[in-house]
């Protein structure tokens, strides 16, 4: 397997605090991979450097071969490199199905296309979807008034709906139902392989993120502590000692 | 339902066909009508559908006035001879001349307008709220003040421009009729755009531009388009004013930033924002408002106005249609239970 993500030596200080310091990973092209660590150790901003949302201090980092750490957030998504937030996105005035045709990737039309009106490919896409995440019947309801768990599996599905190459989740399973986590591993893993979508996902609950990712990469205090498959983190006693605090 | 529609249509079309042969005395106050139902439109656009507040589009009226008249001036004389003349001098204009320049003047006004607006645009559209407001009414003010300096152009006289050829009623009925054409173009044209894919994504930029960024639509591309299809509709309205009103001047009729630029959004916010009818009913009822109060309460009109905007924004802000919305969510096809995906608000 390549590469499709390669962040090479990142740091990023906000004044004086380090939130990431000469971090180095990969992630695989077309697998799962995992990003772990206590709370404030600088996954949200290592994420939020690889999508563009601020520059980085040092270091490069490439996608799909190309140098994108100076990249907007706008282009970079316009290479099929798609974020979810940390606290969901939506469009609250607009039902489920508008939310998913919005979504339709923009990258890959011309303005002339934009002009056009859906289709019915389009429609249908959308119902199947929405029914991938389980939200069929809650489709033609204003999206604002789901719950937050379901505003999260909307935020996916819409994702899902512009084709991305890789999709960056950040903790896709918080504020969810925990009956509804197992639902949620099912249909993440099934959008890897059915899809074909790359994911890099922030995790907090180790159940989810052991049973979905092949490679993990644990960060402490800004620093890269650890890498490898769920058993060997697992067994890593440097990522307990992060996690209990023993430092 | 489509074929009551269409006979709310074929009405509202007859209506407006009628309407100057059975009024005559109020030809240009339906002209009139026609204009703000136009800037009413055009400012939703942006406003209701994209969720940029402009207070500039009177910039596009103004130059739109001034580069139609321009173009219809030029094509025959010298435009710094002409306008030096103040009206004074012997200025003769065929037919030919008359209709042949205020069809160009008027076209490339839409034109220049686009243009500018996508200039503009790309300045003030890293604005956003009531900074984009405030920008874009810095610029329409600017303008009336640079152009009222500009000999060139008439300076603070502004320009007279030749009169309608042949009898003036028959003129009334002739600017109501194009008013009209542009105000139907207008509303046919913003009905089909808010079904597209663009006018989807327009939408996803007022509701959360971040996000829409996030998801890799071209925000600042559909802005300036978007922007620069309501200032074509907007110039070519000043364009046709120009004519209308035979002589204009920079600051009280061109860039009327205290009179028209607030109509506008006074229009919208009173029919109902980010709605296709809303801007047409509440420049209805504004300008009915607006004319009553004129006519009967001469003296505090601009108090009436001024009560009539502050009871709109704070007590009414979604408006006519918004109300409606609330109170016959049925009327607009909202259901609580699922319909079909493919079903039109």
């Amino acid at each position: 397997m390549s590469s499709i993500i390669e962040v090479q030596g990142v740091s990023k200080s906000f004044g004086g605090v380090v939130a990431n310091k000469d971090v180095s990973m990969t992630v695989e092209l077309g697998g799962i991979t995992g990003l772990i660590g206590p709370n404030g150790s600088g996954k949200t901003t290592l994420f939020n450097s690889v999508v563009g949302y601020h520059p980085i201090d040092a270091g490069s980092i490439r996608f799909e071969g190309k140098e994108i750490s100076n990249y907007q957030v706008q282009d970079i998504a316009r290479l099929g490199l798609l974020r979810t937030f940390q606290q969901t996105r939506i469009y609250g005035a607009m039902n489920g199905v508008e939310n998913m045709l919005i979504s339709l990737p923009h990258r890959k039309m011309s303005i002339w296309d934009a002009l056009k009106t859906n289709t019915s490919e389009d429609y249908e896409r959308a119902d199947h979807l929405l029914e991938f995440v389980g939200l069929y019947e809650k489709r033609m309801l204003k999206s604002g008034d789901l719950s937050f768990g379901q505003q999260k599996l909307l935020e996916f599905a819409m994702a899902l709906m512009n084709e991305p190459t890789c999709l960056l989740l950040d903790e896709p399973t918080a504020g969810i139902n925990p009956t509804l986590i197992n639902g949620l591993i099912d249909r993440l893993k099934r959008a890897n392989t059915e899809f074909g979508i790359t994911l890099f996902i922030i995790e907090h609950n180790m159940r989810v993120i052991m049973n979905m990712a092949e490679t993990i990469y644990c960060l402490a205090h800004g620093e890269m502590l650890a890498q490898g498959t769920p058993d060997e983190i697992q067994n890593d006693q440097r990522v307990i000692d992060a996690y209990l605090g023993a430092h | 339902m489509a074929k009551n529609k269409t006979i709310l249509y074929a009405s509202i079309l007859a209506i407006s066909f009628i309407a100057p042969f059975a009024f005559p005395a109020f030809g240009t106050q339906l002209a009139t009508l026609w204009l703000m139902i136009i800037v009413a439109l055009t400012w939703d656009m942006t406003g209701g559908q994209m969720g940029y507040n402009s207070l500039g589009n009177i910039f596009f009226y103004g130059t739109g006035m001034y580069v139609a008249a321009v173009i219809a001036i030029g094509l025959v004389y010298d435009v710094g001879d002409y306008t030096n003349a103040a009206g004074g001098g012997i200025y003769e204009f065929t037919d030919a001349q008359y209709f042949g320049g205020l069809f160009l003047g008027v076209f490339g006004a839409g034109v220049f307008c686009s243009i500018t607006a996508v200039i503009i645009g790309y300045i003030t559209f890293g604005l956003r709220g009531p900074y984009f407001a405030i920008g874009t009414l810095g610029v329409a003010i600017a303008a009336g003040e640079l152009v009222s300096n500009w000999e060139w152009v008439g300076g603070g006289q502004g320009i007279a421009l030749p009169v309608y050829p042949g009898d003036l009623d028959t003129g009334k009925i002739f600017f109501y009729f194009i008013f009209a054409a542009i105000g139907i173009s207008v509303f046919v044209f913003v009905k089909w755009l808010y079904a597209t894919r663009f006018g989807a994504a327009i939408n996803a930029i007022r509701d959360d531009e971040e996000k829409a960024d996030a998801m890799g639509i071209h925000t600042l591309r559909y802005k300036l388009i978007t922007w620069a299809m309501a200032a074509f509709f907007v110039g070519m309205a000043g364009g046709i004013s120009a004519f209308q009103l035979i002589h204009f001047e920079p600051l009280e009729s061109a860039y009327q930033t205290i009179n028209l630029g607030i109509f506008m959004v006074v229009c919208v916010l009173l029919g109902g924002k980010g709605t296709l009818w809303g801007p047409v009913i509440g420049a209805i009822l504004f300008h009915l408002f607006k004319e009553v109060t004129w006519n009967f309460f001469l003296g505090w009109q601009w108090v009436a106005l001024g009560a009539l905007i502050v009871v709109t924004v704070v007590y009414f802000q979604d408006g006519v249609m918004g109300w409606l919305m609330h109170k016959r969510p049925e009327w607009f096809g909202i259901k609580v239970e699922a319909g079909a995906a493919g079903e039109a608000k």
